[in-house]
């Protein structure tokens, strides 16, 4: 049974729409990531979720409530963190926990949330006086204080360092052992290959794919491409004739081969039987960023 | 502890916080009501006001001045700031009802202001020997209803701007002409028969003259109360009407 089902979700800004029938479902414990580039729909879609948003289409539960409709009871089960959203300057750590924890029937015990968040020692400082990553991990906190079930995160690392994005990942993980389900928007590949279970990648409002991040790459190409320098001269054909070789191509003083199944072995024998030695080999296998380029056509960059 | 006293209790904390706000707010009326009575003719009776003395009048409008000043630089200011911050937005994440949210403010601005009201009574009472309201609880009830009126006001100010800036702008703008009429530059009692009924159809020009009624024994009238009540319920209904988490 599926903690947050969404089905045919769609939301126009007068004449721009912004998200087009987009369907999932996330099941219990999951993390469940939601990729694209900025601007395809991302944060409009769990902002429809979280119950902020009214779809001009499209069925969402949450927990089996519909977030028009059982907004009391759906902020009670749902933790968010919003994108750059900040709390007012002077607010102290421990003042924005203790307040945020009286809005919740059965809140969690922030002072063990702000340990395990390493905010132990800033409960008397004020918001105005954190680092970056510091008010994130507040952020996470507020998410977090009314003990949830499930959490959405949106863009979280963004603006951290690698190091503080890093530990992120690792406390993300571990709130998702407290048997959270969390709902990850991101653009960050790294991110999406390294937490989510399942990913659904959106590019202009629609949904693209669905799988689990290898699944992904699976689904876009199983080809593999060995780059080498040959030690002597080599004829082509050598190569081209294995019926795991698919295209040899030169690029300068190197060859790139590309295959299927296991070409590096059916490529290094037959150099082997040749007398032949492949130099600075290396094997190139397709990368989420790659599934994601042919997936959508772009860069996630762009 | 509930939603409501947690958030008055931090709202209350974060306004200490502020040395700017806490001084206008509650310093300010107290201290412009000892400069004003260090004017010796302040304190000579007046022929022309029938023998009372300027100071006894200043006494309500110093307290209208406090309402006005906590009601639109402070208050408006502070609503628009925590939207233009996204704060109510995270806010609006969570259980907590915007109506918890503006009533915590609405008691924070009200213990506070009442407090100030206070310390202007007394010192009215012991350094220049201004006779305390005959009828307290008319003072009272004339007190709130000021308040009230001029805190929706401060709230829709709030709900309208975008920005805390302009907040303070728009709060700026409408402070001169609603003190204007509680009489901070001419006297109710000098003004003509115009700029009098306007001024009785002003949430402070109302208030002060309900003030005065109470200091000396009377009820407040009906008009005036019926006045600061409609400014009231269409401040505040606007408020509610054009409020926006973000």
């Amino acid at each position: 049974m599926a903690i947050i089902e969404v089905d045919g979700l769609a939301k126009r800004y007068g004449e721009h729409t912004v998200v087009d029938g987009v369907s999932f479902a996330v099941e219990p414990g999951e993390i469940f990531g939601i990729l694209g580039p900025n601007g395809a729909g991302k944060t409009t879609t769990v902002e429809c979720v979280e119950g902020l948003r009214t779809p001009d289409a499209g069925a969402i539960r949450v927990c089996g409530i519909d977030p028009q409709h059982g907004t009391g009871e759906l902020r009670q089960l749902l933790g968010v963190q919003l994108q750059e959203s900040e709390l007012p300057e002077k607010l102290k750590v421990g003042e924005a926990m203790e307040l945020y924890s009286s809005f919740y029937r059965e809140p969690a015990d922030w002072r063990e949330l702000v340990d395990v968040l390493r905010l132990g020692d800033k409960v008397n400082t004020q918001f105005r006086r954190l680092s970056g990553g510091q008010k994130q991990r507040l952020s996470i906190a507020l998410a977090l204080v009314g003990d949830p079930r499930v959490a959405v995160l949106d863009e979280l690392t963004t603006g951290l360092d690698p190091q503080a994005r890093r530990d992120a990942w690792d406390l993300i993980e571990r709130i998702r052992d407290r048997g959270v389900t969390i709902l990850l928007v991101t653009h960050f590949m790294e991110e999406a290959e390294r937490l989510c279970d399942r990913l659904a990648v959106i590019d202009s409002g629609r949904l693209v794919a669905l799988a689990s991040p290898a699944g992904l790459v699976a689904m876009v190409d199983d080809r593999q491409r060995i780059r080498f320098r040959p030690t002597a001269p080599l004829d082509h054909a050598v190569l081209t004739v294995l019926p795991e070789v698919t295209s040899v191509a030169r690029a300068g003083r190197q060859l790139v081969v590309t295959g299927t199944g296991n070409l590096l072995l059916a490529v290094t024998t037959a150099l082997a039987r040749n007398q032949v030695v492949a130099a600075d080999l290396r094997v190139e296998q397709t990368s989420l960023d790659d599934a994601f380029v042919a997936l959508t056509g772009r860069s996630i960059e762009d | 502890m509930s939603a409501l006293s947690r958030l008055t209790v931090t709202e209350t904390k974060l306004f200490f916080r502020e040395p700017m706000v806490v001084f206008f707010a509650l310093a300010f009326p107290p201290v412009l009501l000892v400069v004003l009575g260090a004017i010796p003719a302040m304190r000579r009776p007046d022929e022309d006001l029938g023998g009372v003395r300027l100071i006894d009048l200043y006494v309500p409008i110093v307290i209208a001045l406090g309402l006005a000043l906590f009601a639109l630089n402070g208050l408006s200011q502070l609503f628009a700031t925590y939207r233009e911050k996204d704060v109510l937005r995270r806010m609006r994440t969570t259980p907590v009802n915007p109506r918890v949210l503006l009533g915590a403010q609405l008691l924070m601005s009200t213990i506070m202001s009442v407090a100030t009201m206070l310390v202007v009574l007394a010192i009215g009472r012991l350094a220049f020997d201004v006779s305390l309201p005959r009828q307290p609880p008319a003072y009272l009830v004339g007190y709130l209803l000021a308040a009230l009126s001029m805190f929706a006001i401060g709230l829709l100010v709030g709900s309208l701007a975008p920005t805390g800036r302009s907040a303070n702008a728009i709060g700026s703008l409408l402070f001169f002409p609603i003190m204007f009429f509680t009489g901070l530059w001419t006297p109710r009692d000098t003004m003509n028969g115009v700029l009098r009924t306007i001024s009785d159809l002003t949430p402070l020009g109302a208030g002060v003259q309900t003030l005065h009624d109470a200091t000396a024994g009377h009820w407040p009238q009906l008009p005036h109360m019926a006045v600061m009540l409609g400014w009231t319920i269409v401040a505040s209904g606007l408020a509610a009407r054009y409020f926006q988490w973000e």
